[in-house]
């Protein structure tokens, strides 16, 4: 998917970058106003970061002149402000979601998707591998015209696995990408998940083989 | 309340009554004082006539000294007491006529007679005495008559006068002790004023105070309207600070948590994996107890001033349910809506959603993955949200604590929070005069019940 994240602290931007990057996304950076508007006038982005707080115009002012020129694509507020009075302004100034900054990257990729979903048939996230058809934003798999749906961690590991076909990836890396941090999550508890999609995969040319001590990786015949 | 001793009112009333008191005893004594110098003058005057009828008619008849006392000279005496009189003429030293024993008090040189005031057979009497020197052929001798009088009709008149004073002066005492009433509430009045006008303001009035007021309390109520800005300017100052805050704190950290969070993806080894998961947690730790902690001293500070509104309950709730789904869904927690279709309540909707929101974000937390948690917004018995979930519930012997500052059951070990969200919860009920009840599911689970 591509992002555009505005965002006036580039220390901060290019670590969200290098996280979104790792699931495979694209990102844009726009450090000002004036940046933020020529960026989302020209490219099409799937979905827009707005941190509230800009050197040259404040973020409101951004989603003003972005609802105004009725463009659709949804936008997720990140602030550092964590009042509830703020929150709601933002919704009522037509955010699509607000989170408050530290954030989870699951939670913003959750929230991503909730909103994406909302706003169904502007996207297109399709990811086509062999004979399976895999929407990770509608949460669907189809295997030959056969359509199976997932669940939230189920979605996340099999995203993980086609965006990087033939990798092997460690239970620990994949308890990593699949919980939140605060709990304390058994590697076991991976288990469950690969097993579920396995039988989401069934009858499919794609398979999850076990590489023994080493971890998981994605397979077609 | 506040540290009252004595009343201005009562305090001025009796410094007036005390001053008007004086001033009576005063008019008293001087009326009483003056009249009864009035009294002996006429008396005196009476007595001296008398003295002078009787030396007129001192003469001398071939060398020796004839008197003749005239009638009137007593009659005009007189009173209606029947006061005694007595007298003695003398020539030179030698008694002539009357009381021998009644004595002659030296006249002055220059003065032609002599008042005074003594006893006589142990009876207070006035005395005139006055003298004449007669001159003969050859003879020139001195006449001496002095007449005293006993004072019964004069200390009559004078009782009678002290009574009239006494009467003028409790009448004047009394009228004076109401206009001083009058004068002290009068005085008050604005005082009065004042005080109730500001004791009528709303909780968020922090207006300067526009009554007028006499110059004597224009300094007060100036520093009371520099106190009220000041107040004001701090409280705004306050949420300002406290939003500043928050920005200050967690701007660095989400740059720490992405970049911690981006680098977990690369690094290999376990051991430098587990360093980079525990510095998440605590970044995770402190952003969460810095929300926590301003939005409790954001709430602590608005408690005083809730901002009432007429809400609908359900609405609130469906918006904080809708924003926390994707929380709940990361986990594969169910998070479900019931209840009655609109429940208006009236109170501060920042704070009723702030409180909410951390009830069930609280109940996400402790929930096990592929569980419920049940939200029920109901209108009876009285307006309240419901939060039920499936996790291990609340410690039986800390029901009681956990929603003291800072405490968290037992089972939240492993579990990052700052122990705030609950007494949040709390206080934000406390302020609207609601319940928070907080318990075990029968079948398990903890169930908190927010009741307005």
């Amino acid at each position: 998917m591509k992002y555009l994240l505005i965002e006036d602290n580039t220390e901060l931007a290019q670590a969200i970058g290098a996280r979104l990057q790792i699931d495979g996304h694209v990102m844009d950076h726009a450090d000002n106003f004036a940046d933020a508007v020529s960026f989302s006038n020209s490219g099409d982005y799937d979905l827009i970061l707005l941190d509230i707080m800009l050197p040259d115009g404040d973020g409101t002012d951004f989603l003003a002149h972005h609802r105004a020129s009725h463009k659709d694509t949804p936008v997720i507020v990140l602030t550092a402000r964590s009042q509830v009075s703020d929150r709601v302004n933002m919704l009522d100034l037509g955010a699509d979601d607000y989170m408050t900054k530290p954030f989870d990257h699951a939670e913003l990729e959750a929230r991503c998707r909730a909103v994406l979903r909302r706003k169904s048939g502007s996207t297109q996230t399709v990811i086509r591998l062999a004979d399976v058809e895999f929407d990770p934003v509608a949460g669907y798999l189809k295997v030959s015209g056969e359509k199976r749906t997932l669940r939230n961690r189920e979605l996340r590991l099999l995203e993980v696995f086609m965006n990087a076909p033939g990798q092997i990836f460690s239970k620990q890396k994949l308890v990593d990408r699949l919980f939140s941090y605060d709990n304390d999550v058994s590697e076991n508890a991976i288990e469950v998940y690969v097993a579920r999609v396995r039988k989401h995969l069934e009858d499919s040319s794609l398979s999850i083989t076990t590489a023994r001590g080493m971890g998981y990786r994605l397979d077609s015949e | 309340m506040a540290n009252v001793s004595g009343s201005l009112r009562n305090r001025l009333v009796i410094t007036l009554i005390v001053g008007v008191a004086f001033l009576s005893l005063l008019l008293y004594f001087a009326v009483r004082d003056y009249a009864a110098k009035i009294a002996l003058q006429s008396q005196d005057s009476i007595l001296r006539a008398s003295v002078i009828s009787i030396l007129d008619t001192a003469s001398i008849q071939q060398g020796k000294v004839e008197l003749d006392i005239p009638y009137s000279s007593f009659s005009m005496l007189n009173t209606l007491t029947d006061d005694r009189i007595f007298y003695a003429i003398y020539q030179n030293e030698k008694l002539l006529s009357g009381y021998d024993n009644l004595s002659i008090p030296p006249i002055d040189e220059g003065s032609k007679s002599n008042y005074q005031s003594t006893h006589f057979l142990n009876v207070p009497i006035r005395q005139v005495t006055a003298s004449r020197i007669l001159v003969g052929a050859d003879v020139r001798t001195k006449v001496t008559a002095t007449i005293a009088q006993t004072q019964d009709s004069l200390s009559g008149t004078l009782s009678k006068i002290s009574r009239t004073a006494a009467l003028y002066g409790a009448g004047f005492f009394m009228l004076a002790v109401l206009l001083s009433l009058w004068a002290a509430s009068t005085a008050i009045r604005p005082l009065k004023n004042l005080a109730n006008s500001v004791a009528r303001r709303g909780p968020q009035d922090l207006s300067p105070v526009s009554n007028q007021v006499p110059s004597e309390m224009g300094p007060l109520v100036s520093s009371f309207n520099k106190l009220m800005m000041r107040l004001e300017k701090s409280f705004s100052q306050s949420e300002e600070f406290i939003a500043e805050a928050a920005h200050r704190v967690r701007t660095p950290l989400s740059t720490v948590r992405s970049h911690a969070e981006a680098t977990l993806q690369r690094v290999e080894k376990e051991e430098n994996r587990q360093a980079v998961r525990s510095m998440i947690r605590a970044i995770d730790e402190s952003s969460r107890a810095s929300t926590q902690l301003l939005d409790h001293a954001m709430i602590t500070f608005r408690a005083n001033q809730l901002e009432y509104h007429t809400i609908d309950l359900v609405d609130l709730v469906t918006e904080i349910v809708r924003s926390l789904s994707p929380v709940a869904d990361m986990k594969h927690v169910e998070l479900r809506l019931s209840g009655d279709s609109s429940v208006t309540v009236s109170g501060d909707s920042t704070l009723i959603q702030n409180a909410v929101s951390n009830i069930i974000d609280n109940a996400l937390k402790y929930s096990p993955t592929e569980s419920e948690v049940n939200v029920k917004v109901l209108a009876n018995p009285t307006p309240r949200v419901e939060v039920t979930d499936q996790g291990s519930g609340f410690p039986a012997d800390q029901i009681e604590s956990v929603t003291t500052r800072f405490a968290r059951g037992r089972n939240a070990e492993g579990t990052i929070g700052s122990g705030l969200g609950l007494t949040i919860a709390r206080d934000v009920v406390d302020a609207h005069g609601g319940k928070l009840t907080i318990d075990n599911h029968p079948q398990g689970g903890a169930c908190v019940i927010f009741s307005l």
